[in-house]
């Protein structure tokens, strides 16, 4: 079983990199043609935007799923997309290879920190992992539960919470 | 008094609040000496239940003394009786009461009006469980009001230790109660998802009561450890498929009896709806998470049983009906009738049928409540049942 910590500064800093996910994948989703014109990319918008669908999935994958760490790589993947999708642009054809230039230093800055964070969601799981507890010994019952099948059939069951004869699944009486 | 405080999401702190005090004469004062954290109190701390208020105090499952007792409760208690408070609050008098359906007490809810206004109808007040179910101080204190004293109590007689009959307050009663819903039969094979707490105590009350056959279904391999203790085939869903083993051990039939000992914070990494609900939870577009109710309505054997002590909290998305309907299911939930059961069980633990205490993983002072919150939620170290200690 995965561990993680809700609440550690690995964790904190995931849920953080989510938030920034679902931001600037919207603004993909709904900037997609303005983005496409300022990097010289104008028949990659339909790209774009997909890759804003991307972000939006993987960002509500980090708020809202238990273990960060999967959907961290999936950030880590992502970035290296974007990262090749913009050196293709980044050429001397380009009028706007400097705002190339811009982005691919932002998405270099946010991959280092992908990096960091899985990095260290891994360390935490490494560090905390203890073999599981054996509690094979607590039966709470004072003979093998096999004895004590039906040991409480007497119970009072109120008629509120019987089941009506034709539900019941006992053998069909001959 | 130092009591476990609310203060947002997974924000719990070791306060100083003002003692309580007799407001009403059916009223009592337990010095609380021990208390547990409930499975249902984590839906608090992850805030997924609402009308939770900062300050609020938490805690529905404590037992202790009484130190004060109201004039009208006078006939009932008196000071130093030993009590196990019922976490659901109940008047004795109204139509529900006399039914017997105490968890829905039409009397004992000081916020009716807003419970009508949400449920159409108001349910029972519970200790430190919202201003829905009456804002009432829990029993994650030193000590605690408790209203309609003389009716909400279970007196426990003397040689008995607290780690025996704390649960009788809540989650022993409510996983017998998950269980007696399914009126369980010697041919029945009952499954059962989720072994924390209630679902401990859930398949012990299968055994009891005879069923053929108990099915464990959790992915905590120290919680399926105590399952088995427990007399259960345990299943472990990240391991293997739970519709493809339930079959298997049913001839292909499905369970006649499935119970949801989850609730609203089903694990959400294992299916695809799990992960659907997950997000849309986390966009606020849903509040309880579905997928247990949904994979028990799909394996559950037609003209089967739902029971349903797991809490759910507002609505859920996606839920087959038409499955549920034309399967011809019957569902069987709600907040637990605790005094329907406690002098039987009572009985039963005192005879030696049963000793509730097995499950208790971690013993600590109250003031380590809030990392135990912690830990309890995030199942580390172990962690099954948390009994606190003022």
């Amino acid at each position: 079983m995965a561990y993680y910590r809700r609440n550690s500064s690995a964790d904190r800093m995931a849920r953080g990199l989510g938030w920034f996910s679902i931001g600037l994948g919207v603004a993909e989703l709904v900037a997609a043609r303005r983005l496409a014109r300022w990097m010289g990319m104008e028949e990659q918008a339909g790209l774009i935007r997909t890759y804003g669908a991307r972000e939006v999935a993987t960002g509500v994958g980090l708020l809202a799923m238990g273990d960060a760490r999967p959907w961290m790589w999936g950030r880590v993947a992502g970035d290296a997309l974007d990262l090749a999708t913009l050196a293709s642009a980044h050429h001397d054809g380009n009028p706007r290879r400097e705002n190339v230039a811009t982005a691919l230093g932002a998405v270099a800055a946010v991959t280092a920190l992908d990096v960091l964070c899985t990095a260290m969601l891994h360390r935490e799981e490494a560090t905390a992992w203890t073999p599981p507890r054996d509690y094979s010994d607590r039966s709470g019952l004072p003979r093998p539960p096999a004895a004590m099948r039906g040991a409480a059939k007497d119970a009072p069951i109120p008629a509120d919470m019987r089941t009506p004869d034709i539900l019941r699944f006992e053998p069909a009486e001959v | 008094m130092k009591a476990l405080v609310w203060h947002g999401t997974a924000d719990v702190r070791y306060d100083t609040v003002p003692d309580p005090e007799i407001e009403q004469p059916r009223d009592a004062i337990v010095k609380v000496t021990s208390c547990a954290i409930c499975g249902s109190d984590l839906h608090l701390y992850d805030h997924f239940m609402p009308g939770m208020e900062k300050g609020d105090i938490l805690g529905h499952e404590f037992m202790g003394e009484v130190v004060d007792v109201g004039a009208e409760a006078k006939s009932a208690l008196k000071v130093g009786d030993r009590v196990v408070v019922p976490f659901t609050i109940w008047c004795g008098e109204c139509d529900q009461c006399r039914r017997g359906n105490y968890s829905v007490c039409e009397r004992s809810n000081r916020n009716k009006a807003m419970a009508d206004k949400l449920f159409g109808h108001t349910t029972a007040g519970l200790f430190g469980y919202t201003h829905l179910t009456g804002g009432y101080a829990g029993g994650q204190a030193e000590y605690v009001r408790v209203p309609f004293a003389d009716r909400t109590h279970v007196k426990i007689p003397d040689g008995l230790t607290d780690e025996q009959v704390l649960f009788l307050g809540d989650i022993f009663p409510t996983g017998w109660q998950a269980a007696a819903q399914c009126d369980i039969q010697p041919t029945d094979t009952v499954a059962i998802w989720g072994c924390g707490p209630v679902g401990q105590m859930t398949i012990r009350s299968a055994i009891l009561l005879g069923a053929k056959q108990v099915i464990a279904i959790d992915r905590v391999p120290e919680r399926l450890s105590m399952a088995k203790a427990g007399g259960a085939i345990t299943i472990n869903f990240e391991e293997e498929s739970v519709v493809e083993r339930l079959n298997e051990l049913t001839g292909g039939k499905g369970p006649e009896k499935c119970i949801d000992a989850v609730g609203m914070e089903a694990h959400a990494t294992a299916t695809l709806d799990s992960m659907y609900d997950r997000a849309k939870q986390a966009l606020a577009l849903e509040s309880d998470r579905a997928h247990v109710l949904r994979e028990m309505m799909y394996v559950c054997r037609p003209a089967g049983t739902l029971s349903i002590p797991g809490v759910y909290g507002g609505l859920i998305d996606k839920v087959p009906f038409g499955m549920s309907m034309n399967k011809g299911l019957t569902w069987r939930m709600g907040q637990t009738h605790v005094n329907r059961w406690t002098d039987d069980l009572l009985r039963r633990i005192q005879e030696g049928q049963i000793d509730p205490s097995f499950v208790i993983t971690h013993s600590v002072g109250l003031a380590d409540g809030p990392g135990m919150y912690q830990t309890f939620r995030d199942k580390r170290d172990g962690c099954i049942k948390v009994v606190l200690k003022p």
